[in-house]
């Protein structure tokens, strides 16, 4: 175990999950290429959509191996940012529409 | 922007080159030649000479990033009357049915069009490697489309984004701007049109330090921006691998990429590739008349293993059909994913 939690060069060993686990994870990755295939949604439209997803669950996997991918396609730096924003704005969202959860408690128990 | 051989950089030595590629015996990146031991594939042999790619010179009204010729105006390395007239004569004599011309900007060598106009009086088909810009560079070359239409050759051009962007960035400012002009002189003369057999393919290579993406999206996605954008049609795109070598190797080396782009090419490697590289059906002929494999073994001063036959002079068509190809770690860079040739991915 390194001194840290996240390493760049774990990222080409995920692979190595098979090791413990071969049967769910050949189905997990099997499951994974076929996500990322161009059908209703093109491959390159879904990788900008993993970019989004990446930052919103804050994986340092993900956004390396998305930041490339989505750049590789052919995103500008531009778009790629747009699509952090509306990350962004969704977790924003989630947080801010829950106050209306706290209003609600407060005016229940309030005077 | 100067060549690194006017620079009198370390790299412009392809003996630097090569040390870096061999990784100075540090073997940090696996073999390339042992890849290809590992599935029975050495030596690797050629399967004839269908392609025939002259560098007519490397000189060039651009200076691109990732140039693996390091051409540019200030190289002066021309091919001359006498070498094109060798070159023809051993196409006269050869069943060889494609002649792939390349620089440089191969319409600056200032014999190009005689060139031309006798390789067409073989019969045989042409490919000119034409970097757009050159077509507005100079009155003299504003009439390049007609004459390419009036030669039915394939013109085969570089456009690594339909966006200004990433095209400059690569290629230098205005160079987007230029390109989608000639790109639309060519299509007012008949090129890449529906109905026309006049031939238009475009190339994608990377701005950067990664590799291409499925050259049948990147076509399908071209092709709506540019019809879209600026009424450009084309027939095909070729997703070209950027070499680690010359002026590509350099900007990897420069920004640190080196290392992740190699591991990048080595991962990638594609056994179903070998089959179709480009080496084993092409020769290539530097602007002196020497033999190589390919165009980037030229670069790298790598000559064919035929050493009877290294030269326009000694040329044996036998020989060179069956020859041993010359590898070395940048052959990872058309063997990674889809595979990368001069006519673009190799595999489905």
């Amino acid at each position: 175990m390194s001194d840290h939690y996240y390493n760049a060069d774990d990222l080409a060993k995920f692979g190595n999950i098979a090791e413990y686990q071969k049967e769910l994870a050949d189905k997990f990755f099997s499951y994974y290429g076929e996500v990322f295939k161009d059908s209703h949604l093109t491959a390159k439209e879904k990788s900008l959509i993993a970019l989004a997803v990446a930052h919103a669950v804050q994986c340092p996997y993900c956004i390396d191996a998305y930041s490339t991918d989505a750049y590789e396609k052919g995103y500008s730096e531009q778009q790629m940012m747009e699509a952090v924003h509306v990350a962004a704005a969704i977790k924003g969202g989630a947080v801010l529409v829950h106050g209306v959860q706290m209003m609600n408690k407060v005016k229940e128990i309030g005077m | 922007m100067k060549s690194l051989k006017v620079l009198n950089h370390k790299l412009s030595d392809t003996h630097n080159q090569l040390a870096i590629l061999e990784d100075a015996g540090l073997h940090r990146h696996a073999s390339f030649t042992d890849k290809l031991a590992e599935m029975g594939e050495l030596p690797l042999k050629a399967k004839g000479v269908e392609i025939f790619q002259i560098n007519v010179g490397k000189m060039c009204n651009q200076v691109c990033k990732h140039c693996h010729v390091d051409a540019g105006p200030d190289r002066k390395e021309i091919m001359t009357v006498e070498t094109m007239q060798l070159c023809l004569k051993v196409l006269a004599n050869s069943t060889i049915t494609t002649v792939d011309l390349t620089g440089g900007a191969p319409e600056m060598n200032p014999n190009f069009r005689w060139f031309v106009t006798e390789l067409k009086k073989l019969d045989k088909h042409i490919i000119v490697r034409c970097n757009l810009t050159i077509v507005l560079a100079n009155k003299k070359f504003n009439d390049l489309p007609e004459f390419f239409r009036e030669h039915n050759v394939e013109v085969v051009s570089s456009l690594p984004s339909f966006t200004k962007d990433r095209t400059d960035r690569q290629r230098g400012n205005g160079v987007f701007e230029d390109s989608i002009k000639a790109l639309q002189m060519l299509n007012a003369v008949g090129y890449g049109m529906p109905d026309s057999s006049l031939q238009l393919n475009l190339v994608y290579n990377p701005a950067g330090a990664f590799l291409p993406p499925s050259q049948q999206a990147l076509e399908d996605e071209y092709k709506v921006e540019l019809l879209k954008n600026y009424s450009i049609r084309f027939n095909h795109l070729y997703a070209i691998t950027n070499m680690p070598i010359s002026r590509y190797l350099d900007y990897l080396i420069s920004t640190g990429n080196y290392d992740k782009y190699m591991e990048k090419l080595v991962s990638a490697f594609n056994p179903a590739a070998v089959e179709s590289v480009m080496c084993r059906n092409t020769i290539s002929v530097s602007w002196d008349g020497y033999l190589y494999d390919c165009d980037f073994n030229q670069m790298l001063e790598l000559p064919v293993s035929t050493t009877d036959s290294r030269h326009l002079i000694d040329f044996d068509l036998n020989q060179l059909n069956t020859r041993d190809i010359i590898l070395n770690q940048h052959c990872y860079g058309c063997t990674a994913g889809a595979g990368s040739s001069c006519g673009g991915a190799i595999t489905a």
